[in-house]
């Protein structure tokens, strides 16, 4: 795919529109995980409306989102930056062998307090 | 008044406490759980990009058979509650999504968001009313200061969520008082606790916890109360560098309502 098809890609599957953003930086603002990652979440808006969708595939950056709503709450012209964050992963994890996550990953994750809840959700993150 | 009833996955395992409080202090306030019968997990986390379909047909199977029984659905996990919720909206709002799920389940009669899906807190609020509660209340948890911890699942996204102010909210606050403690107002009671980050990123979830049990503590709290198993976790686990205690909404309801036995222990312990 060239840059323009990965990016009415990536906005076909978030079925948000990154070029309604504003650049309030306030998704950035507001991120807990902002310091874990390299692209944060006001740019992977503008990466997104440039089609530079090829280093947030390959960045950490993906896998550092809390789906906590923050910025989807926050954001004043509801671009709502997480879903291109998780559309960018889906992009990545729907591809045969992507997988981040593996059930053999697991049992040295577990300790006897962890709830399914976070097991369930991190396969639903990180695994298709 | 009856409700469908649905604990989810970690309310049958892990988050027992959460369950066995709620079924136990609904009991002492004459409200009927009836549990769905073969419910499904919601899949844990809500996905957020509208062309994920399957990931959400569970969440519809579980709304369409609290419609067939004609009631509410209950629920008392932050995160179950999310994600019902939200599927219910799309369901109303994403023609697309709807027919889509609807083929796929082929239900009995097409399934198009008429069940209300509550949460405990607002059955609380609405069908007993905090004023009631309070009469009920033979533990009150007089000089004790309480820090509601929010979280993300329960506010966000308020305009679908609508249980409160998503930025300052007071629901929680008001059962505090309904329950005869004091409540805390601390300013990350709405943020996040790491969440499912702590099976990828442990050091990230220890740091969100730690800020979060920090801010609680600076504003006084002697001890935090939450809605999810997940927040319980990490504020327990990962939240290595305090020692306040955090313990489920429903534990403190049983206490004060007296339907907490003497000896029981707490999740956290």
């Amino acid at each position: 795919m060239n840059n323009e098809q990965l990016r009415d890609e990536i906005i076909r599957i978030s079925g948000t529109n990154p070029s309604k953003c504003m650049k309030c930086g306030k998704c950035s603002g507001t991120c807990p995980a902002y310091e874990e990652m390299e692209y944060h979440p006001h740019q992977f808006v503008s990466m997104v409306q440039k089609g530079d969708i090829e280093p947030l595939l390959e960045s950490k950056s993906i896998f550092k989102c809390l789906t906590c709503f923050a910025c989807v709450e926050r954001c004043p012209r509801s671009v709502e930056p997480g879903k291109l964050v998780e559309a960018v992963r889906l992009m990545l994890i729907r591809q045969k062998g992507a997988n981040h996550f593996d059930a053999e990953d697991l049992p040295c994750l577990v300790d006897d307090d962890l709830p399914q809840q976070a097991v369930v959700s991190a396969f639903r993150k990180y695994s298709k | 008044m009856t409700y469908s009833y649905y604990p989810g996955c970690t309310l049958r395992t892990k988050a027992k406490k959460l369950d066995t409080y709620a079924r136990r202090s609904a009991e002492a306030l004459g409200i009927n759980l009836e549990e769905i019968e073969q419910w499904q997990c919601c899949g844990g986390v809500y996905p957020s990009v509208s062309d994920e379909i399957a990931t959400r047909l569970s969440s519809v199977r579980t709304l369409a058979q609290a419609k067939k029984a004609g009631n509410e659905l209950l629920t008392v996990c932050s995160a179950c509650h999310n994600v019902l919720k939200r599927t219910n909206a799309d369901i109303i709002s994403d023609a697309d999504f709807n027919f889509r799920a609807n083929n796929y389940l082929e239900l009995d009669e097409r399934y198009n968001g008429e069940t209300k899906v509550v949460h405990y807190i607002e059955m609380l609020r609405d069908a007993v009313g905090f004023d009631e509660l309070k009469k009920k209340v033979v533990n009150p948890f007089k000089g004790k200061k309480i820090a509601a911890y929010y979280g993300c699942l329960l506010l966000r996204p308020g305009n679908v969520m609508q249980f409160d102010d998503p930025e300052n909210p007071s629901i929680m606050e008001d059962l505090i008082r309904a329950l005869g403690g004091e409540p805390v107002i601390y300013p990350f009671r709405n943020e996040c606790c790491g969440g499912y980050i702590t099976l990828e990123d442990k050091s990230l979830a220890q740091k969100r916890s730690n800020k979060v049990l920090a801010s609680a503590q600076e504003k006084g709290a002697d001890m935090v109360i939450t809605a999810c198993p997940l927040c319980m976790y990490n504020l327990v686990k990962n939240g290595t560098e305090h020692d306040l205690p955090v313990y489920y909404f429903t534990e403190l309801l049983a206490d004060a309502l007296g339907v907490k036995q003497e000896g029981e222990g707490q999740d956290n312990e």
